[in-house]
């Protein structure tokens, strides 16, 4: 297991809404996506498969080049690939969006 | 009946399998009346997992939503099938007794309150061991106290089953409805072929499986009360039936003596098959309330 943090200070956007999806069953994850009380994100990861911090490093480079806000983002993951990763905070954005 | 009318109503329902525990609790409720308890913004996780080496979930994989069914209060308690087999742990278990007492107590000061149990579990979370194996006593001591004042209703819908320590939580319940798609045993089928032999009990046999520990069996041989189809709406009409019969006169454990006989009258110098046994028991008086 392993416990991975991002920051992403240009994030400046003000969010009010929280989100929570996923389940940590094999291959899946769960985000909790919320407000930050300041500016800037910070990402959160909990992961149970050790070494691929520069993956998830890329997929959070390519999430916040396209969103912007000042959340905090926790995760945990059963072994999510890095497409059904980008899915699932995608989805947590949806629920936000709405 | 043609094909072109039963071929819609089945693609067009609500399928409860497919969904997760959290949307399965929620699909139960009066709409607009439910709350859920320590959810997973709370953060209240497992602190054992982490310790070796295992992911936690932000709610332990237990959901516990209150609101109103049929008007009437009620508790649903869900568990996560895909998260850990959907196993019993220290918060998981914590949570599913502090949510029965809490209807007891309401069910106490006049205010009846039904529980329900959506049990998709292998039971004990080996991780968590003696503090899985404490929580279900302590879940069963809860259930217990709570269906002398209000209805404790399981729902074993599938496709993990209920195995275990939780299959014991739900022979103590009030009522339970299966589909034709889960299971309830005590010890799972891959357990039992692990320890016993595959001669004993092949676990990949899934007709065999199906035919000792799936639905249409228990119901039949009178272990399980409601055998509802894969249907959210369906199921959710049948918790509202149970909620409006309210507590039982006699709950399946209180008829000790009925059990005793069947075992006692079990012939067991030739192979027992599924049919013959489900034959024998739903004819046996008490065996389907």
């Amino acid at each position: 297991m392993e416990k991975i943090e991002f920051n992403y200070p240009e994030a400046k956007r003000l969010i009010t809404k929280r989100a929570h999806v996923g389940v940590v069953g094999s291959g899946d994850m769960e985000v909790l996506l919320e407000p930050n009380s300041e500016e800037g994100a910070h990402v959160f990861i909990t992961t149970s498969v050790n070494g691929f911090g520069d993956a998830w490093r890329s997929v959070f480079d390519r999430f916040f080049s396209k969103f912007d806000g000042a959340v905090r983002i926790y995760i945990n993951d059963a072994g999510a690939t890095p497409g059904s990763v980008l899915l699932r905070l995608e989805q947590a954005v949806e629920v936000i969006e709405q | 009946m043609s094909a072109s009318i039963l071929i819609p109503d089945f693609v067009n329902r609500k399928s409860f399998i497919e969904l997760d525990a959290r949307a399965r609790a929620q699909s139960l409720f009066d709409e607009g009346t439910w709350k859920e308890l320590v959810g997973p913004f709370d953060r209240i996780e497992s602190p054992w997992l982490a310790k070796q080496g295992i992911a936690p979930q932000f709610d332990d994989g237990c959901v516990v939503i209150k609101g109103k069914i049929g008007g009437s209060p009620a508790v649903t308690i869900a568990f996560e099938g895909a998260f850990q087999g959907g196993s019993v742990g220290e918060v998981s278990g914590a949570k599913m007794t502090a949510a029965l007492d809490l209807a007891t107590k309401d069910s106490k000061a006049g205010k009846p309150t039904a529980a329900i149990l959506l049990l998709e579990t292998g039971g004990v979370r080996l991780q968590e061991a003696n503090l899985g194996l404490a929580a279900v006593a302590e879940i069963i001591s809860s259930v217990l106290a709570l269906r002398q004042h209000a209805p404790v209703i399981t729902i074993v819908a599938g496709t993990v089953g209920c195995f275990g320590g939780m299959s014991l939580v739900a022979g103590v319940s009030s009522y339970t409805i299966m589909t034709r798609e889960a299971r309830l045993g005590l010890n799972g089928p891959e357990v039992i072929e692990q320890e016993s032999g595959i001669d004993e009990f092949d676990s990949s046999d899934r007709a065999l499986i199906w035919a000792i520990h799936g639905g249409e069996q228990r119901v039949g041989m009178g272990l399980a009360d409601l055998l509802v189809e894969d249907d959210a709406g369906k199921i959710a009409a049948a918790v509202l039936s149970c909620v409006r019969k309210g507590v039982p006169e006699k709950h399946r454990t209180e008829q000790v003596e009925l059990y005793r006989a069947r075992i006692a009258a079990l012939d067991t110098s030739s192979q027992i098959d599924p049919a013959t046994l489900r034959q024998q028991r739903a004819n046996t008086k008490g065996g389907v309330r």
